[in-house]
């Protein structure tokens, strides 16, 4: 019922491919969300981030003609977000999770704004490395056909939890993130830390939606994100911050986002709205699964606002 | 996590008890000019951002006006738009008295749309008023059930809800599509797959002389008895001290849990009805047009009216105004409709910054000091 | 032309054709030939630079723009909810415009139908909608065959296709995207009987993630050749040249976007037609309420060739544009068994393009044979 070259092959295929391609947005934002929760703030304005670096990657890289470029000057846009977030946040009685709620929607709009002259124009897209040149099917070698960027995003991944344990840097960080007063105590400044935090973060989110404009749709239009950002920061609490996790968790949701539509391909067609939304029903469920008012945010940094 | 230290309860937003409660003429000032004051801010960094995009600010002053509240036309523009911002804005508004910070008015507004639609349809033949009753109490029920499993899961899961609450709008948007083109198709309405009418005859009119439709009358209602039930019954009161100081509160017994559970049933409720009344008296069938955007909007509005039902009318009305206006600055001027979603986001920036600055401005302390 | 459109037409019923021809005469609103500008309203559901459906019919508005005497203001990005009364009101009663296209088919019903009566000398000329003689007489409703210019991409792709295999990345299962899917399909089946094309819905019109896993699910499963409807097709051309894939275009050309992968496109014509509406306007004849057309009356036309296309796959394409440009040709003949089996066109049945009231064009709800998908029931 298929007349598809590999069958319901085609299923696990498309939901590794897209685990593989459509992660990557996910494991940048997560991995820059882990950083920034880990200092204590929660910054919901990734969504924002994510669109803004995915049109400034894909302007710059129309403009100056190299892709990587652009990828700079997205994740320079998305330090510039994080600034923003920082610095508000650190202001008295400043709520973050509002201030992300806030920067989400001004960062799409200004993303929306100044894209405009960009949506016709084609920009020059990353290379993708073939890591499946071993396969004989050529689609399973497409599926294996990865962007530098991903691997980066693997590597990182390790990185991070590696720095997080031993080095000084790691732990001034999630010192702030676990008590305020004693990283004062210690002397060590808090707010600074927490605005250079939500920085990094807001680096990684930016060079994750560069990926969105610059590689996979690999194009810039008003819509190219569909909520990655947002889920990104979901996907940072059940993976109880820890970047390995985070990793994982953004293969999950790459694969469950290329499940709807590969269904059709084998010719299921029932309900492809509710496959569709297979991301975030199954972000909710995971979510409802793993926290609990009791045991919940273990490995929570205690200076985070949502577990206050 | 909740028996966390007391440190660790700062609140997330309500004013609550304390020294904001009915304090006398400096925080009331403060309460109006301080807003005001990040507001023409905001407009000035607008006029900034407009004159960097080659626009004339003045310009842009001048039709904004113009196109919020410049004819009868635009006033009614500006009194549409507001009207389902009313109720939406609720639905983040109420659980933050609670302490908590919903965005999911979007899908209980759709939910409750499309519940209102399947009541709508089943009550065809029935009489005008009970399918108009009928379809308010599925918008409500539905939309409020669809919230208040959002604060179900944070309170005995512990789950975010702001995320949760967001996630159930994509699944709120989802599952309207698929019925919407399956089980629940109007089989005529083929190019546009939407639901059977509910029937010319049970739509709701406007208000005889205007061309707006009596939602807004409703939403106001609504907010005033909103604000009523927050600032004067005790139901509310214990509700602001479960926001405000949660282990005060459960010190004193408070049922945290069902207060809760209200709050977020009655916030949900509201934007359900706000879906109903978009079936009812705008779109006429449920379709893929139910998702309006009113929900996010509405979380602007409770934010920028410090989540206080009472200045979300003001605030709705601006926000209406700036959403009035916005047609026009596309047609004269050339500047795209991203260009008020932007303003919205400096406003709403600006805002929130603002809250640095209570009781700490000198002009305010001198004036408490005095007074 | 217009004496020979109408004339073309089959009305339903007598009645209807007596009563309708009144009542187009008597009710019509006609402009007094006054100096002042014609002032020109464009209401686009999207980005009017989105490579797709809107960009076409933004073309048309800049072909309007060239026109002296008229004035054309554009509003983009306008939902389908209350805000489009508010900005037909507004550019009506703000700006004076007498000559409204709201160019979205969700606008029709209920805010066109509901404004229309509210406004009697303004007209409303709305895209892709279904007037009817019962519906306000100072609506016009026009859309184009373009499934015609699809047919003619399936011929193209039937012959450049290897592996048989054709994929459609579609929005939604409406009457309108399945018309292209038909003829795309029965297109390539002229030329490769046993051609089959895989269609995968996205569920909305702009969702360029789910429009990438699409092409990407389709080119996994062995089609070579890919096309759509959605809104802006950039996603899909990108992505389907990007695997190596060849494409067909629709809306209007996206040859830029991909040369050596493009074959041909469909596209719209309103550069022709726009102007056309708003001549006859500005001297006050009667525009018709009802106005359908394919290549014979120019609202559509086919992009140029791209490298890839053989010289036979010209000339058959080339004959058969011919043959619908004169109106000898129709798509849709019966016998036509769609993919579940049924009877669609019964054996002497034709579904006539150019009549714009043939209730089961407007109402297809069927994938021929050769069309692997389904159709929510």
């Amino acid at each position: 019922m298929n007349g598809g070259g590999l069958g319901w092959w085609i299923v696990p295929l498309a939901v590794l491919g897209g685990a593989v391609r459509v992660s990557t947005p996910f494991l940048f934002v997560s991995l820059g969300e882990c950083i920034t929760e880990k200092s204590g703030r929660i910054n919901l304005g990734l969504e924002g981030t994510l669109v803004m670096g995915a049109m400034s990657g894909y302007a710059v890289s129309y403009l100056s003609g190299s892709p990587w470029l652009g990828v700079l000057a997205a994740g320079a846009v998305g330090t510039g977000m994080g600034l923003l977030h920082g610095a508000i946040c650190s202001l008295k009685r400043v709520n973050d999770i509002a201030v992300g709620i806030a920067l989400m929607l001004f960062g799409v709009g200004l993303a929306d704004y100044l894209g405009k002259p960009f949506i016709q124009p084609a920009a020059p897209q990353l290379p993708s490395l073939a890591l499946g040149w071993w396969a004989s099917s050529p689609d399973v070698q497409n599926a294996l056909k990865v962007n530098a960027l991903f691997l980066i995003g693997v590597a990182l991944a390790p990185l991070l939890v590696w720095a997080f344990r031993v080095t000084r840097w790691g732990l001034i960080l999630r010192i702030v993130g676990e008590s305020a007063d004693a990283a004062r105590a210690l002397g060590y400044p808090v707010v600074p830390v927490r605005i250079i935090a939500t920085c990094l973060g807001g680096f990684l989110a930016g060079i994750g939606g560069s990926f969105l404009s610059l590689y996979y749709p690999g194009a810039w239009s008003e819509r190219i994100s569909s909520g990655q950002g947002i889920t990104a920061v979901a996907l940072v609490i059940f993976a109880r911050w820890n970047p390995k996790l985070c990793f994982y968790a953004a293969l999950l949701f790459g694969g469950a986002g290329a499940f709807g539509p590969s269904l059709q391909a084998v010719g299921l067609h029932g309900g492809y709205y509710l496959f569709n939304a297979a991301p975030y029903i199954l972000t909710l469920l995971i979510m409802v699964a793993t926290c609990s008012p009791k045991r919940t945010l273990v490995g929570a940094p205690a200076e985070l606002s949502i577990t206050k | 996590m909740l028996e966390d230290s007391a440190a660790a309860l700062a609140a997330p937003r309500p004013r609550g008890l304390g020294r904001r409660q009915w304090a006398g003429g400096a925080a009331a000032a403060e309460a109006v000019l301080v807003p005001a004051g990040a507001l023409v801010l905001s407009l000035l960094l607008f006029g900034l951002f407009v004159a960097c995009a080659g626009v004339d600010p003045l310009a842009v002053c001048r039709y904004m006006i113009e196109g919020s509240v410049g004819s009868w036309f635009a006033v009614q523009n500006t009194l549409t738009r507001a009207a389902p911002l009313l109720l939406t804005g609720l639905c983040t508004a109420l659980p933050a008295q609670a302490g908590l910070m919903i965005i999911g008015g979007e899908g209980a507004f759709v939910i409750g749309g499309l519940s209102a639609a399947m009541a709508g349809v089943a009550l065809h033949g029935a009489a005008a008023p009970v399918a108009l009753a009928g379809m308010t109490a599925a918008g409500i029920v539905a939309g409020g059930l669809w919230v208040a499993l959002a604060g179900a899961l944070r309170h005995w899961r512990g789950v975010n809800e702001t995320i949760s609450s967001l996630l159930l709008n994509y699944i709120a948007i989802a599952i309207l599509n698929q019925l919407v083109e399956g089980p629940f198709r109007d089989p005529d309405s083929l190019n546009k797959p939407s639901s059977p009418s509910i029937g010319y005859g049970h739509m709701i009119g406007t208000i005889p002389g205007t061309e707006i439709h009596w939602g807004l009358p409703v939403g106001i209602v609504v907010c005033l008895a909103a604000y009523v039930l927050i600032r004067h019954t005790t139901v509310g009161f214990a509700t602001r001290i479960a926001g405000g100081n949660l282990r005060a509160a459960r010190m004193v017994g408070l049922p945290i849990g069902r207060l809760v559970m209200l709050t977020c049933f009655l916030g949900g409720a509201a934007a359900g009805l706000a879906g109903m009344i978009e079936l009812a008296a705008v779109q006429e069938r449920a379709s893929a047009d139910l998702v309006t955007g009113y929900g996010y909007a509405g979380i602007l509005v409770a934010f920028l009216a410090r989540q206080n039902p009472l200045a979300m009318i003001p605030v709705a009305f601006l926000l209406g105004g700036i959403g009035a206006s916005g047609g026009l600055l596309q047609r004269h001027l050339g500047l795209p409709d991203a260009a008020t979603v932007v303003l919205q986001g400096i406003i709403f920036v600006m805002i929130l910054a603002s809250d640095a600055v209570y009781g700490r401005l000198p002009w305010f302390r001198r004036a408490e000091t005095a007074g | 032309m217009t004496g020979k459109t109408i004339s073309r037409r089959r009305v339903l019923g007598s009645a209807a054709a007596i009563g309708a021809g009144a009542a187009l005469g008597a009710t019509l609103p006609f402009r007094s030939a006054s100096a002042a500008a014609t002032t020109v309203g464009f209401i686009y559901v999207g980005p009017h630079d989105d490579f797709g459906y809107n960009q076409a019919h933004a073309q048309g508005a800049a072909a309007v723009k060239k026109m002296a005497g008229v004035k054309v203001l554009e509003e983009e990005n306008v939902p389908e909810d209350v805000a489009v009364t508010k900005t037909m009101e507004s550019m009506i009663e703000q700006d004076g415009a007498s000559l409204l296209f709201p160019t979205s088919f969700g606008y029709f019903d209920p805010y066109i139908l509901r404004e229309a009566p509210k406004f009697p000398k303004v007209r409303f000329e709305h895209c892709g909608g279904l007037w009817t003689p019962k519906d306000p007489k100072n609506i016009g409703s026009y859309f184009g065959y373009i499934f015609e210019a699809q047919h003619v991409n399936g011929i193209v792709a039937g012959f450049a296709s290897k592996s048989g295999r054709l994929g459609f990345v579609a929005a939604k299962p409406i009457p309108q995207v399945l018309q292209n899917i038909n003829a795309f399909t029965l297109g390539a089946r002229l030329i490769n009987p046993q051609a089959t094309t895989r269609v995968i819905f996205t569920g909305d019109w702009s969702m360029p993630v789910k429009e990438a896993e699409a092409t990407n699910s389709l080119i996994d499963g062995g089609v070579d050749v890919v096309t759509m409807h959605v809104d802006s097709p950039k996603v899909v051309v990108q992505t389907a040249a990007k695997r190596g894939a060849m494409v067909c275009g629709y809306h209007c050309s996206q040859a830029a976007l991909a040369p050596q992968a493009y074959l041909t496109g469909a596209e719209w014509n309103w550069t022709e037609l726009y102007p056309k509406f708003v001549t006859m306007w500005m001297k006050g004849e009667p525009i018709p309420n009802f106005y359908r057309g394919g290549f014979r009356e120019g609202l559509i036309k086919q992009s140029p060739y791209g490298p890839k296309v053989s010289a036979a796959a010209r000339q058959r394409a080339d004959e058969v544009k011919a043959a619908l440009t004169e109106g000898k040709y129709v798509i849709f003949k019966g016998p036509l068994t769609d993919n579940t089996g049924t009877v669609a066109v019964a054996a002497g049945q034709e579904l006539i393009q150019s009549n714009a009231t043939d209730a089961k064009l407007e109402e297809m709800h069927f994938l021929v044979e050769g069309v692997l998908g389904a159709l929510p029931s």
